[in-house]
């Protein structure tokens, strides 16, 4: 089905099954640890081998030689593969670095050999056992110091846009704008940190390899793997139907896929693999830290006259700049603009995908940014965001948003929030020790649609079955799904059965860029189409006018039993949906406004949050208890982002030094309070025939400023450094006795 | 982990002849941090020796108004116990500033003080550490510093000792009862147990080969309020940037320790005589002589400034 | 672009970075103990939720390893194992630990209740079915150890241990919100369900009076 037009009247609108927050029914599995996850297939794989994967200990440079002896003969070791015994693994879809083989080291933690033993703690112990000699290379670990040699860049997904974007005349109107801001901004590297590191099982059987692997897109997985293991992509037969969370880091295939399937072929045997949690920091990618530098000229009333954004990020050589200056794009209106973004080369772990890559980082910078301006013009950042709302592209004055209700976000969140209660004078609140503040932020993603398919089937006791290779991070993908289908088909959500994650289904979207709920369930709405009109042709009714509605097709004066149309066998229909133009006319974006209420200890600094609220513009809510948590979990990330989450480089040795859960701080629950949530009800009919858009990574964006502006709103002092560690704004802090 | 041996003691004296007579041998109890350890092979033991079994968890009253605590009581267990929390809440609170519920319910008191610690170049197994590899270097001086100690520093090692409940005991003026491979009992004052690294970092405890602690003892508690504030950036379950034990007499005099900022708890008695100065002088004090990388210079003035919360709480 | 001074003086520690040439390593762990040919073993006895095992371990593995690879409850689960997230909580003789950081010899004559033991998908533990209805996990990674650490958290409040935010020690304890979160601290939920976790804790706490 070819989604070319605006979505009409369709049996989606009926919201019986679809818009209703129904628990997940894959939620029983969970909470019982009976969902299987790639380490834990013993259902499938028995006796399997454990490999352990050693990283590189330098920057950059080569192997020379690897000593594997006292490692094959330690007790239990099966096979050792060395990085020199291979040649080296092309790099992959999305990526610059060779997860495997040849001499050459890239970054710090790169693999470099594969233990397999009998058990685990075999190949743990043996893998200590090598010795290895490097030569090392300068490498190029700080992006401060490698800033000058940066150049500009263009935006790997957007790639369209020019590499230096001006609108109108930046320079001539900052100079002449009565108000600005000139300010310098810096995120740091963060890591995604999902509770499941990388994990593979792999088993070959008659040259054939089944992988049950931790992937967010199937699709993305499987021909790199052909192609590494040089078989044919029919010959790879992918399982993903649980995973422990990716946030992006499971995109595309880590190191533990193909080396699973290395060794499992080196030792004729299954090999299970897991990143080790402090080589998922250095092995794998990070969210790249960026430098930002953001120019605001405005008039006195508030309306912005100019919008300048640079931002500076690093990353290996060949590979993408993080888009800071992404939403900055179309978020505002502004006549003279000048956004660009520079890429220095430095040898760290790759700087890639991590939940809303591009608008997290910026909207960082840029909601600060904001709110320097709101405060120098004596205005409140609320209604500075209303004033300079627009609906259509600011590059291109008619292209308009399909659907763009921010300013009703704003002003929802700020009656709900009780904004009316800040004070505007920062560090003027307290309650005892604790400084208060409030502080709020807009929150902007694009909404992206891509093709994505699913078969379903309805079979002879009435029930339904969907297929497709989408998965399930957490984000409800199993629920919706079910629900999209019942609502189709006009069935009970309990009929519903849903099949994911499997190379043998029909290829979805995937789950990332907050893509995977709008476009997986047109993909099935489309497959349930097709299906309607085959009961239809079995029952001999017209679809054109058929209703699906308790178990049964209705027609005119007809009412036919949807069983009676498979009493000879099941029905099958498989479709995908593929999309038009309608993103290219309009642009498509959802939309935040996120507020916080902070504390801080007036003695020593500490920041805690007392409240959250965000509301959300994305289109129509498929349902509103998976989509809340989506939300919630973006919000959480967020006050991490805000207040601890660094990767700290060492630049000597050219390593993330701050490696595991211990020393990269993530929120606990003692630093969430009740997270509330509004959605305004705005489907979206450019969208696709679910009117739905992206929920995934909306959540997150905005958060970290809105927190940032609320710790500036208690203490008085402004940090633009993040995360806000109590370090930076200690010496600003009123006296202590 | 390299391969080990495992037993299970039946005595204190049979666990101190089976590690003092066996190369390579440890006790072990909680494990909760060896066994992180283990993993790293940042310590390899050849033989465990586990002494839960052995008698040392009770605590109990001294005849001189005190308590002795049980090497093996549970961090849990001591934080709970009633009259750790009416007489000794500095104890009390300072356990549960630390670690989480699942690893308090197995940690030991006498494991804890044997805590390890923090130093990001300690866990890196590829980076030069002088307490890993004496000899080898300090990669954290010039390196990620932010967490570590400010003061009783050596040009060999920066590392804090990041622990919570030594903290409250330092100002409690507690001793580590031992006995010894020749089956002699010691006390130590646990001002002498702690060492400074100073050219020999990898040496951290005043422990002879082979000695097991089995009890920690505390003196009457003394007058005063009592109180222990961590501070750190998440609300939980993260290791102290700076924290404060205190007992605060209503004179203003009173016994003060800081946490995390130095390679032991670190309780100046100097620095404790000026508390009714105020904390600016008992920081001057306690801090003379500290030698804090750019990262960690913040370290000093939120000791001062955590102390004055301490003290603003104790006038309540 | 300009930097910030602020930014320029994070520059001064980049002197003395590792400079070029060869380099052999090893793991800088000191000197290394002979390897035995087999690594020694030793006999464990466990029940676990309620079934009795006998097993032959590799000292060296951990109750972790035992539940997820011996007896293939995988229900348990390894985040990090290294103590800093949680996801392996599990309860031995009634008590919440990090199954990651303790060896199965240790266990020895243990009963061990893992989230499998709480309850199965048609007969759900009062706890289990209250994360489902406030939906109070994602990715489900983290939700075994956040049930069986919820399970304990109740106990532990009843048995009057205290926490890093209780009031008054001595008197009795209440599980407010702030006292649920704290004692829930160490089990991380990085899909971010923490509200909703203790939307789900507080209906099985009020329920239980």
């Amino acid at each position: 089905m070819k989604f070319a037009t605006p979505a009409g009247e369709n049996p989606i609108d009926r919201l019986s099954v679809v818009g209703r927050p129904v628990p997940r029914i894959d939620g029983p599995r969970k909470v019982t640890g009976t969902a299987r996850y790639a380490y834990e297939r013993h259902d499938a794989v028995s006796n399997p081998a454990y490999g352990w994967i050693v990283g590189a200990s330098i920057g950059r440079g080569r192997v020379v030689s690897i000593d594997t002896a006292a490692a094959q003969a330690a007790p239990g070791v099966l096979a050792v593969l060395s990085t020199l015994d291979f040649a080296p693994l092309a790099p992959g879809f999305r990526t610059t670095v060779h997860l495997f083989g040849g001499a050459q080291v890239q970054h710090y933690g790169q693999a470099i050999a594969l233990v397999v033993a009998d058990t685990f703690e075999e190949a743990s112990a043996a893998a200590h056992l090598l010795t290895v000699e490097y030569e090392v290379a300068p490498g190029r670990y700080d992006l401060a110091a490698e800033a000058a040699t940066a150049e500009p860049v263009a935006d790997r997904d957007a790639p369209d846009y020019p590499v230096v974007d001006r609108i109108g005349d930046f320079e001539a109107a900052f100079a002449a704008a009565p108000v600005t801001v000139d300010q310098h901004y810096t995120t740091p590297d963060q890591t995604h940190a999902m509770m499941e590191p990388h994990a593979t099982t792999a088993a070959w059987r008659d040259g054939k390899v089944t992988i049950w692997t931790s992937a967010q897109i199937v699709a993305w997985h499987r021909p790199d793997l052909a192609k590494w293991l040089g078989v044919t992509e029919g010959d790879v037969r992918l399982e993903a139907p649980f995973i422990g969370g990716g946030f992006g880091a499971k995109l595309i295939a880590q190191c533990d896929a193909p080396l699973a399937a290395l060794g499992a072929r080196a030792v004729g045997r299954p090999v299970k693999v897991t990143l080790q949690r402090p080589l998922v920091i250095n092995n794998t990618t990070r969210r790249a830290g960026t430098h930002q530098h953001i120019r605001l000229g405005a008039t006195r009333d508030g309306r912005l006259t100019a919008i300048g954004h640079v931002s500076l990020n690093g990353n290996l050589p060949g590979a993408f700049a993080e888009a800071a200056i992404a939403p900055t794009r179309l978020f505002y209106a502004a006549p003279n603009r000048y956004l660009t973004m520079k890429l220095a080369a430095l040898d760290l772990a790759e700087g890639n995908d991590m939940r809303a890559p591009g608008e997290a980082p910026g909207l960082m910078a840029l909601e600060i940014a904001m709110d320097e301006l709101a405060e120098k013009l004596g205005m409140d950042p609320v209604a500075l965001r209303i004033v300079n709302d627009t609906q259509v592209d600011p590059r291109e004055p008619d292209r308009p948003f399909s659907e763009r209700h921010f300013v009703e976000c704003l002003r929802t969140g700020a009656e709900r929030f009780g904004w009316d209660r800040r004070n505007p004078t920062p560090g003027a609140q307290s309650d005892g020790k604790w400084l208060i503040g409030m502080g709020m932020a807009g929150g902007f993603r694009l909404n992206l649609l891509l093709p994505s398919a699913a078969r379903v089937r309805l079979e002879v006791d009435g029930g339904l079955t969907v297929e497709t290779d989408m998965t399930d991070i957490g984000t409800g993908s199993y629920t919706i799904l079910a629900q999209t289908a019942a609502e189709m088909m006009g069935v009970p959500l309990a009929a519903v059965t849903v099949r994911l994650g499997d190379s043998a289904y029909p290829v979805s979207a995937g789950s990332g860029g907050q893509f995977g709920a709008n476009n997986a369930t047109s993909g099935l709405y489309a497959a349930c189409v097709k299906l309607r009109e085959a009961v239809a042709a079995r029952l001999g009714i017209d679809a054109a006018d058929a209703e699906f509605r308790d178990g049964r097709v209705l027609s005119g004066d007809r009412s036919v039993a949807l069983a009676e149309a498979v009493r000879e066998g099941p029905l099958v229909a498989e479709d995908g949906i593929t999309y038009g133009d309608l993103d290219e006319q309009f642009v498509q974006a959802t939309f935040a406004a996120q507020f916080a209420e902070v504390a801080v200890d007036g003695f020593t600094g500490e920041m805690r949050v007392r409240r959250m609220l965000a509301v959300i513009d994305s289109g129509r809510v498929i349902n509103p208890t998976t989509a809340r948590s989506q939300v919630i979990g973006g919000m959480t990330m967020g006050v991490g982002a805000a207040l601890m989450e660094t990767l700290a480089v060492d630049v000597r040795h050219g390593t993330f030094i701050t490696n595991d859960l211990g020393f990269y701080e993530v929120p606990v629950h003692g630093d969430i309070p009740h997270q509330e949530v509004v959605f305004l009800d705005y489907p979206d009919n450019k969208s696709s025939p679910m009117k739905a858009k992206g929920i995934g990574e909306i959540g997150l964006c905005g958060v970290a400023a809105a927190i940032a502006n609320a710790v500036y709103n208690a203490t008085g002092v402004r940090v633009r450094d993040y995360p806000i560690t109590l370090d930076k704004h200690l010496a600003g802090l009123p006296r202590v006795a | 982990m390299t391969p080990f041996t495992y037993e299970r003691a039946t005595s204190p004296e049979a666990a101190i002849r089976a590690v003092a007579g066996t190369p390579g041998a440890k006790f072990i109890a909680g494990g909760t941090n060896l066994l992180d350890l283990m993993k790293f092979q940042i310590e390899r033991p050849t033989h465990l020796v586990d002494v839960r079994g052995l008698p040392l968890a009770t605590i109990e009253d001294t005849p001189d108004g005190g308590l002795r605590i049980g090497a093996l009581v549970t961090n849990t267990a001591l934080a709970a116990h009633p009259r750790v929390k009416r007489d000794y809440g500095v104890v009390s609170r300072a356990i549960v500033a630390g670690a989480t519920g699942q690893l308090r319910n197995k940690a030991s008191v006498g494991g804890n003080l044997l805590q390890r610690n923090r130093c990001p170049y300690f866990y890196n197994v590829h980076t030069p550490c002088n307490k890993r590899v004496p000899g080898s270097g300090c990669s954290a001086i010039g390196g990620a510093s932010r967490s570590l100690a400010v003061v009783g520093t050596s040009e060999a090692c920066i590392a804090q000792n990041p622990g919570d409940m030594a903290v409250a005991l330092m100002v409690l003026d507690a001793a580590v009862e031992t006995m010894n491979a020749a089956g002699n009992t010691r006390s130590i004052p646990l001002a002498e147990f702690f060492r400074l690294p100073g050219e020999t970092p990898e040496i951290e405890f005043a422990l002879e080969p082979g000695e097991l602690i089995t009890a920690v003892t505390l003196p009457p508690p003394p007058a005063g309020t009592h109180h222990y504030h961590k501070v750190r950036d998440r609300a939980s379950y993260a290791f102290a940037i700076v924290s404060v034990a205190a007992v605060l007499d209503e004179d203003g005099t009173g016994r003060v320790a800081f946490g995390s900022v130095a390679p032991r708890p670190w309780r100046v008695a100097e620095a404790e005589a000026a508390l009714p100065e105020g904390p600016a002088a008992v920081v001057a004090s306690a801090f003379d002589g500290a030698k804090p990388t750019h990262e960690n210079a913040f370290k000093i003035p939120l000791a001062e400034r955590t102390l004055a919360l301490v003290i603003a709480e104790g006038k309540g | 672009m300009l930097l910030p001074e602020w930014l320029l003086n994070r520059r001064e520690f980049v002197a003395g970075a590792a400079a070029s040439g060869a380099l052999t390593t090893v793991p800088m762990v000191g000197p290394s103990p002979a390897l035995a040919e087999t690594a020694p073993t030793n006999a464990v006895r466990l029940d676990v939720n309620g079934e009795p095992h006998a097993l032959t371990l590799d000292t060296r593995t951990t109750l972790l390893d035992t539940l997820r690879e011996h007896l293939h409850l995988t229900g348990t689960k390894k985040g990090c194992d290294h103590g800093h997230c949680g996801a392996c909580t599990v309860l031995v003789n009634g008590t919440r630990i990090n199954a990651c950081l303790s060896l199965a010899v240790m266990h020895d004559g243990d009963s061990v209740t893992t989230i499998e033991g709480l309850g199965t998908p048609d007969d759900m533990h009062e706890m289990q079915a209250a994360f489902v209805k406030h939906d109070g996990f994602q990715c489900g990674y983290c939700t075994p150890g956040q049930i069986c650490s919820a399970v304990a958290v109740l106990a532990e409040v009843e048995q009057g241990v205290p926490s890093h935010v209780t009031g008054d020690l001595t008197a009795p304890m209440a599980l407010s919100n702030i006292e649920l979160r704290e004692r829930m601290s160490g089990n991380i939920c990085r899909c971010g369900a923490y509200s909703n976790i203790a939307d789900a804790i507080t209906e099985v706490a009020e329920a239980r009076g």
